[in-house]
């Protein structure tokens, strides 16, 4: 249903070199599919979003690669025709969006707006699909004529997701949508989301940094490091066998909540300036298990391991064997 | 909020280029004044020259020499009386925000009565209930008069920083509360400290003016203020002696401005709102 | 690389007194308008102590208290009732003087959770740590700088000439967050209490710090309690943990059993709603949780969890349960753990 082939994202302002966001990325996602993208802030996958909702301002611009969904290649729109698939096709909750919503408009006028742009001119028609959507994110209805501050941050988020499912749209970006919230709250809302995903059948793609919780809710996972993807494989695979070291180090970052209490040990540093990229693996400054003379000069190939996971690492060749 | 950042500002650079003009006159006195101000020698009434670059008082005084010796004393005292003010406004606006409690209750009631006083008929009244004015019971009038106003901007500042982290974070490192309010609060409400010192300086320098001017002062020192009331009194515009008023007053005027601006530009560099240009 | 994380101090008895011990602390604030004044119930009668070289977590969603507790412990924020001892020394008084407050915050600091705020950025990172060394008297002035390295150099900024006279804004979070670190090792406190000090952090650098704590801890024999919200951190850093709930602690005990077995129903709830690659694969096992979270101004007498228990029962909303030892320095506030219970509920499954 979507296809991002090679796409190189940067930011370039007036008198200074191009910044890169997103280096040569490529991923797909199936009807229905949920798909997760993990790393850490600065990585690039928000970046990574915007360009492939069209939504990306300068001075962020597309370099190459396309963003096919379901054949069209979405750059190559113009802005009115990125905007008609927006909503209706694809949709977008942003990072921290409960802070989104306009404060002094009730709820139910930003979406009615929101319809309205998208040709949905009876107000009738869009306050019942509204409030359909409503009761299927497990809102209480009454809420729809109220004022943003009136709900809790739960609530407010819930409210986004609503919008940004009221036209049924067949994909989903949603950029860090539980992590200001409570875990058990968290929970609940993915649990929605997850019931709306069998219900209304679209396709997700999940940013975050917490690993642990894309483990259990993703059907793949790609793991970004400056801006690039480093690894990729169905998520039970990623868990019980991470093959890249950043992604090993990734998932130390949460322990397990049972089990014999053992020490991980952490890798040192810190992502790179996005200005000033070494040259071959990004990751090598850091690498616990770098090899010298081959991955600070030349780029990581990427190997397909057994299973359809990708890493793109010199530790492994093309006989799905380990080297090094 | 360094000094670079000053300059750059046009409003700063023309308010700190009119008071360090002031200043270096105030300094250089005795080498620019061609007569001593109090000399009455000279042939009273004359027009400008270049003898008497504005003229003589109806004493037989230089208007000129009295005029750069006059801002010697205008801005020792403006000035002065403005740190004065800001001294006063550290104890009843950044510590009282910053201790809180019963304190602060306290000395927040008493900021709150003097803020209620009208302030020129208080100036008025202590100015002249106090006589034998010398300048520095015009320091402790102007002191008592306006200090209220600017400590309650103080006080609403330091109590938006008590609760940061990093004045907690001293508080639990065992600092005592004079040394967080002066090594944590202040330098970090340095901008509106000083915007708020040019304010005081500013009010001190017209309040200092206006009461020398209706004769509360010290009438025989040599201010702008008074040579305002000399001129007044000698009714020198009937005499067609414009220049003893207009000269003096201009004085004020710039002074006044340069005060303005800096108070202006210091808060704008502190306060990135409310830049313009 | 690992190695098994065994346990400083074991579950039988403890000799010496604990280091923190406190008994009824409550904090009740008042807010709004005149006319219009609400009580906010922040902290309800917490019992707790900390024994000598051991690690407790401290874990609560958002408006636990959690926060409230590390305040009123270091009297940020007088507590409305209950006792406070270090050491097993005199409790404070009510109201503290400031010399008497010096004598606690040389024995218990903290280290904040925001790395960006929680420094005076006016000042070179030397500046804040020296300053406690200074208001507590640990070192004569001549030894300052060489104190300061010398901390500088455990936490990890090394080599610490360099960093001395570095600005916070030279510094990146986890940087900073180790200044933190340093500045209250600087005091030489029998006792820190963390709050939150990775949630602000990278993912990457989160592990470091915790692990960095957790050196200091064995290495200086230093007790920690733990505070946040991650289930997960908790687990891994912790001997025993304490589960808050609107104000109120609501089950304690070691961590293997408080998150292997937990007993009272938040704490289950808590367990199942976390992330946990390990367990539940099945995504499609529905979660129920029902009820709003609490409101800390109208707090339901009784268990303030009642409202959203799978097995609230009558009793449970008349009168606050009370605490039921179910195993060697593990309790829970719950009624389904009757009085002579053998830690396992009646009629709950486990």
């Amino acid at each position: 249903m979507l296809e991002i082939d090679e796409l190189t994202v940067a930011y370039g302002w007036p008198g200074r070199p191009l910044v890169p966001a997103v280096r040569d990325v490529n991923l797909t996602v199936d009807a229905g599919e949920v798909v997760g993208i993990a790393g850490e802030s600065g990585c690039g996958k928000t970046t990574l979003a915007l360009a492939a909702t069209g939504l990306l301002d300068p001075p962020g611009r597309v370099l190459s690669g396309s963003v096919r969904y379901q054949g069209t290649d979405l750059v190559s729109l113009s802005p009115e025709e990125r905007r008609a698939l927006r909503l209706s096709e694809i949709s977008m909750v942003f990072q921290a969006s409960m802070n989104v919503l306009n404060p002094v408009m009730r709820i139910r006028d930003q979406f009615l707006d929101g319809m309205a742009a998208h040709g949905v001119r009876s107000s009738e028609e869009a306050r019942a699909r509204a409030e359909e959507t409503f009761d299927l994110v497990k809102i209480p209805r009454r809420y729809f004529d109220a004022y943003p501050h009136q709900l809790s941050g739960g609530m407010r988020q819930r409210a986004v997701i609503a919008l940004a499912l009221v036209l049924r749209p067949k994909l989903l970006f949603l950029d860090e949508p539980t992590t200001a919230l409570d875990v058990v709250v968290q929970r609940s809302i993915l649990q929605s989301l997850n019931d709306l995903r069998h219900e209304l059948g679209f396709g997700v793609v999940f940013i975050t940094h917490d690993l642990s919780l894309l483990v259990e809710i993703a059907d793949r996972i790609a793991i970004m490091y400056a801006g690039a993807v480093v690894e990729e494989a169905a998520a039970r695979d990623l868990y019980k066998k991470p093959c890249h070291p950043y992604t090993r180090s990734l998932m130390s970052a949460f322990p397990p909540i049972g089990g014999a209490r053992q020490r991980l040990e952490s890798i040192s540093g810190q992502p790179p300036d996005m200005r000033h990229l070494p040259a071959g693996c990004s990751f090598a400054p850091r690498c616990p298990e770098v090899i010298a003379g081959t991955c600070e000069r030349l780029d990581p190939p990427s190997i397909r391991v057994d299973g359809g996971q990708v890493v793109v690492c010199h530790l492994y060749s093309e006989k799905e064997a380990r080297i090094g | 909020m360094s000094p670079r950042a000053l300059l750059a500002n046009r409003r700063a650079a023309v308010g700190a280029s009119i008071l360090g003009f002031f200043a270096l006159v105030a300094l250089l006195a005795p080498l620019i004044a061609p007569y001593s101000p109090s000399d009455t020698n000279s042939t009273p009434m004359l027009p400008m020259s270049a003898k008497h670059l504005l003229g003589t008082t109806t004493n037989g005084q230089d208007i000129f020499s009295q005029l750069v010796w006059g801002t010697r004393t205008s801005l020792s005292v403006g000035l002065l009386t403005g740190t004065m003010i800001c001294l006063v406004q550290l104890v009843m606006g950044v510590f009282s925000g910053y201790v809180g409690g019963k304190a602060d209750t306290t000395l927040s009631s008493v900021t709150n009565v003097f803020l209620v006083l009208p302030t020129l008929p208080l100036l008025i009244v202590l100015a002249a209930y106090l006589q034998g004015g010398s300048l520095l019971v015009l320091v402790g009038v102007i002191t008592i008069t306006g200090w209220a106003w600017g400590a309650r901007v103080l006080r609403a500042q330091a109590i938006a920083l008590r609760d940061r982290p990093f004045v907690e974070a001293a508080r639990i490192s065992g600092e005592s509360r004079w040394h967080i309010v002066l090594a944590h609060i202040v330098p970090n409400m340095l901008g509106i400290m000083v915007a708020n010192f040019f304010g005081a300086a500013l009010f001190a320098v017209l309040a200092e003016a206006g009461l020398e001017f209706i004769g509360l002062g010290d009438i025989n020192s040599v201010t702008w203020g008074t040579m305002l009331y000399w001129a007044q009194n000698s009714e020198a515009m009937l005499q067609g002696m414009w220049v003893w008023l207009l000269a003096p007053g201009l004085c004020i005027l710039l002074l006044g401005t340069s005060l303005g601006l800096l108070n202006f530009a210091v808060d704008e560099i502190a306060n990135p709102n409310l830049r313009r240009d | 690389m690992a190695s098994a994380l065994e346990p400083v101090v074991g579950t039988e008895e403890i000799a010496e007194a604990p280091v923190l011990e406190v008994r009824g602390l409550t904090k009740h604030y008042s807010v709004g308008r005149l006319g219009r004044q609400k009580t906010v119930h922040a902290l309800s009668d917490i019992d707790l102590s900390v024994e000598k070289g051991e690690v407790l977590g401290l874990v609560g969603e958002s408006g636990s208290g959690k926060t409230t507790f590390i305040r009123t412990v270091l009297q940020l924020d007088r507590p409305t009732a209950g006792e406070i001892r270090v050491q097993g020394g005199e409790a404070l008084p009510k109201r503290p003087s400031s010399r008497r407050l010096r004598e606690h915050r040389r024995q218990v600091q903290m280290i904040f959770q925001d790395p960006y705020s929680s420094l005076d950025s006016l000042h070179t990172v030397r500046y804040s740590v020296t300053r406690p060394l200074r208001a507590f008297g640990i070192v004569p002035r001549r030894a300052e700088r060489e104190a300061v390295e010398e901390l500088f150099t455990q936490v990890g900024l090394v080599p610490a000439g360099a960093f001395l006279d570095r600005h916070p804004y030279q510094l990146s979070g986890g940087q900073r967050q180790r200044v933190g670190v340093a500045r209250a090792l600087a005091a030489r406190p029998a006792l820190i209490l963390a709050d939150e000090p990775t949630s602000m952090l990278d993912v990457s650098i989160r592990l470091s710090i915790m692990n960095l704590l957790l050196d200091l801890q064995r290495s200086k024999a230093l007790s920690l309690v733990f505070v946040t919200h991650d289930l997960a951190g908790a687990y891994y850093m912790s001997d025993r943990i304490a589960i808050m709930y609107a104000g109120h602690l609501l089950e304690v005990g070691p961590s293997s059993e408080v998150m292997g077995e937990p007993r009272h129903p938040y704490t289950q709830l808590l367990r199942r709603a976390a992330p946990d690659p390990e367990g539940h694969f099945d995504r499609d096992t529905q979660f129920e949780a029902q009820g709003d979270p609490p409101d800390l101004t109208s707090l339901p007498a009784g268990c303030p969890f009642a409202p959203r228990c799978p097995f609230v029962r009558d009793e449970c909303q008349t009168a606050l349960p009370e605490w039921r030892e179910i195993g060697a320095r593990h309790r829970v506030r719950c009624v389904l753990y009757g009085p002579a219970s053998d830690g396992h509920p009646g009629t709950a499954p486990a």
